[in-house]
């Protein structure tokens, strides 16, 4: 037995055993340390591989691009040198010529005519001709045999386009969706005006959300300051109203849109019913239409955090502020509303950062220039099959969405956040 | 209606002005969803009133059909995995979060949170690339990972809740009187953390049960959820089965959110906190 006490000369307080107390104590909190990390670990792990892989593949992919280069590995090389001033020799179209053969025989020439006609419209079905007109032919001069199967050919821009695709990662997609692209030299400048449509798309993306927050604290506002202000008993019961739309699944409450903006749905018909028009108005499939559905379904995500913050404002500010001779109005607009700028903040901001990423309500309600960016990464997904476009729309709009949760993150904290 | 006296006419129209407001924009919010439901009992196939007749065919339509029964037993089967799951490593997560300072808790929260914060298209899009290269894109299991992955957060925060009032000189004295540490926390910190698992548990039911993008993606014909069976009823065919169907899930909601208040107030009153 060694106790503290037997050990002169020591001021170290210890344990039965003789360790030090200091020792025993750091021990223990690496074990307990061990077991909380233990514990964490396998959530974490789950959510590393069932999500947080996906999305790095995904922004993988928006810049990864191997199609040009795996089919045509020859021309790449032939191109290597190319200063891209003009129309290459002999040489390279006869590495172009046996690519496009192979390609032909392998069955991916259709995939390079894809990938190709992303850059230049129309390439496509002339890649593909080249490769099936030049199958029999065994004999250069290539340079004419494939210019003589497609003019196309005998065009800069074209041999361009083989040579940005020449490595595997390109930043086409990327600078596409700002509406940007790389000229032949390399530099960057703007794409020709009848093909910029993606700004074109994240403005409308991030205005339909700037409207929607908009008019989610016009009417929320109001509606949190009277639930805060009016007694416990009643402010419970009006609270239903609100919560039960939170809860009811996104999908239903746009179906319930879809099914009251109809053109004979019972909107259309009270108003024509009370006289306001004479015909059905444009409901359905209308900006007018995302927006109202859109602002029905994030309210209650403006409102919460605006009443939460108003709870907690004493009512005796605002009887100081009167008792000092400020009208009732001085006296909400200088004295409560700043006290409830947290909550308005953490309101619109989350509305906002979920408007961003909207798709079903649109997808349902809006018409085709209704749709948000999500929209149009379905549509390269399901119509286009454009995996590096839906990338790189996808990379964009988590930047965007990211860049927003820090800022909600500085003022509010991610962790305070609240579930009703 | 009577004012107090020192009430100015300002005041007055203030007064009355703000609860016609509040009371337009609560009708606002509560009016779609209680003007669909009348329409399911339409007997005819239009949206609107005055309602020709009553009849429950499209009710019929959606428990028996077998499109919408199999949407609605494959929702079930992937709700139900996946709030196993999500519960169980939740909870264990915010377990492990609430026992010590674990360094940069605020980084790994972040990570546990993410799924809650990104675009589900963003995660459907990078889960489809990932999830074929794995061979379970389009494939139950596929869908239940994914599923999972999104309702964890909402476990965790739901328990974090829990355990953020929890007296920690419970276990202690658990420990004290001789009970070994399995014993403690399943005869003292089960008990109390049980209303924030069970909500935590709701919570993502209804997230995999509600889910309508990552599904759209990510599953096959065969896993068909009553989301994906509502969109595409609404984009091809309107078949008034869809307000039927809105109908069931709205009680159904109703039902869960009274659940989760009641579990909320009894988890309150057991770790003392009142109002």
């Amino acid at each position: 037995m060694a106790l503290a006490e037997a050990l002169p000369g020591s001021d170290l307080v210890r344990t039965v055993d003789g360790t030090p107390l200091r020792v025993r104590l750091r021990q223990a909190e690496r074990r307990e340390r061990l077991k909380a990390i233990a514990l964490i670990a396998p959530l974490f792990l789950f959510v590393l591989v069932t999500f947080l892989v996906p999305i790095l593949v995904m922004l993988f992919n928006a810049i990864h691009d191997p199609d040009i280069k795996n089919t045509l590995p020859n021309t790449v090389a032939a191109l290597s040198t190319w200063d891209g001033k003009e129309v290459p020799d002999e040489p390279a179209f006869e590495a172009l010529a046996r690519d496009l053969k192979q390609a032909h025989k392998d069955k991916t020439i259709a995939l390079l005519g894809k990938r190709m006609n992303y850059e230049l419209s129309g390439i496509r079905s002339k890649v593909i001709a080249t490769g099936r007109k030049l199958d029999g032919v065994e004999q250069g001069p290539w340079k004419e045999a494939v210019i003589g199967a497609d003019p196309a050919w005998n065009d800069l821009a074209t041999w361009a386009v083989i040579k940005r695709g020449s490595g595997s990662y390109t930043p086409f997609y990327l600078l596409s969706m700002l509406d940007l692209r790389q000229d032949v030299d390399g530099s960057i400048v703007r794409v020709s005006p009848d093909r910029a449509i993606y700004v074109d798309i994240l403005i409308r993306t991030i205005s339909i959300s700037a409207l929607v927050t908009f008019f989610t604290l016009i009417l929320g506002y109001p509606v949190a300051y009277l639930l805060a202000t009016l007694p416990q008993r009643t402010a419970s019961i009006l609270m239903i109203f609100v919560l039960l739309p939170f809860w009811t699944s996104l999908l239903v409450r746009t179906t319930a849109w879809f099914i009251l903006l109809q053109d004979n749905g019972v909107v259309n018909d009270s108003l024509v019913g009370l006289g306001l028009t004479d015909g059905p108005l444009k409901l359905i499939f209308s900006r007018f239409g995302t927006v109202v559905a859109m602002t029905h379904i994030q309210l209650p995500f403006t409102l919460l955090p605006i009443y939460s913050v108003m709870k907690t404002i004493s009512p005796s500010y605002m009887r100081a502020a009167k008792s000092l001779g400020a009208t009732p109005f001085t006296a909400f607009v200088k004295v409560y509303m700043p006290q409830t700028l947290p909550g308005v903040a953490a309101g619109c901001l989350l509305t906002f950062i979920l408007c961003l990423g909207y798709y079903i309500t649109p997808a349902l309600v809006g018409g085709p220039t209704d749709q948000m960016v999500s929209g149009f990464i379905a549509q390269a997904i399901n119509q286009e099959n454009n995996w590096g476009k839906a990338c790189a729309f996808g990379t964009i709009l988590l930047v965007a969405t990211l860049i927003l949760y820090f800022v909600y993150n500085k003022l509010i904290g991610i962790d305070r956040m609240k579930l009703g | 209606m009577t004012f107090p006296a020192y009430m100015t006419i300002g005041e007055k129209v203030t007064y009355i002005g703000l609860r016609v407001f509040v009371g337009l924009v609560l009708l606002f919010l509560i009016a779609p969803i209680l003007a669909i439901m009348p329409l399911s009992f339409n007997s005819e196939s239009f949206f609107s009133y005055p309602m020709p007749g009553y009849s429950l065919k499209w009710y019929e339509d959606f428990f028996f059909n077998s499109r919408w029964q199999a949407s609605l037993r494959m929702s079930i089967i992937v709700a139900l995995a996946t709030t196993c799951i999500a519960t169980f490593l939740g909870t264990l997560a915010a377990l492990g979060l609430a026992r010590t300072n674990i360094p940069g808790r605020a980084a790994l929260m972040a990570v546990l949170i993410s799924p809650m914060i990104v675009p589900l298209i963003i995660a459907a899009v990078g889960m489809f690339l990932f999830y074929s290269r794995l061979n379970v894109a389009g494939t139950l299991a596929g869908l239940v990972l994914a599923h999972t992955a999104l309702a964890t957060p909402f476990v965790v925060i739901t328990v974090t809740a829990t355990l953020s009032g929890f007296d920690r000189t419970l276990m202690r004295a658990g420990a004290s009187l001789g009970a070994p540490p399995m014993t403690v926390f399943f005869k003292v910190v089960l008990p109390l953390i049980l209303p924030g698992m069970i909500s935590g548990a709701l919570f993502a039911f209804v997230i995999s049960f509600d889910e309508s993008v990552v599904v759209l993606f990510l599953a096959s014909p065969e896993q068909r959820t009553l989301p994906k069976q509502m969109f595409s009823g609404i984009r091809e065919l309107i078949s008034p089965t869809i307000t039927a169907a809105a109908t069931v899930l709205i009680l159904f909601s109703t039902l869960l959110l009274i659940t989760v208040e009641l579990l909320r107030r009894r988890s309150e009153r057991l770790r003392g906190i009142t109002n």
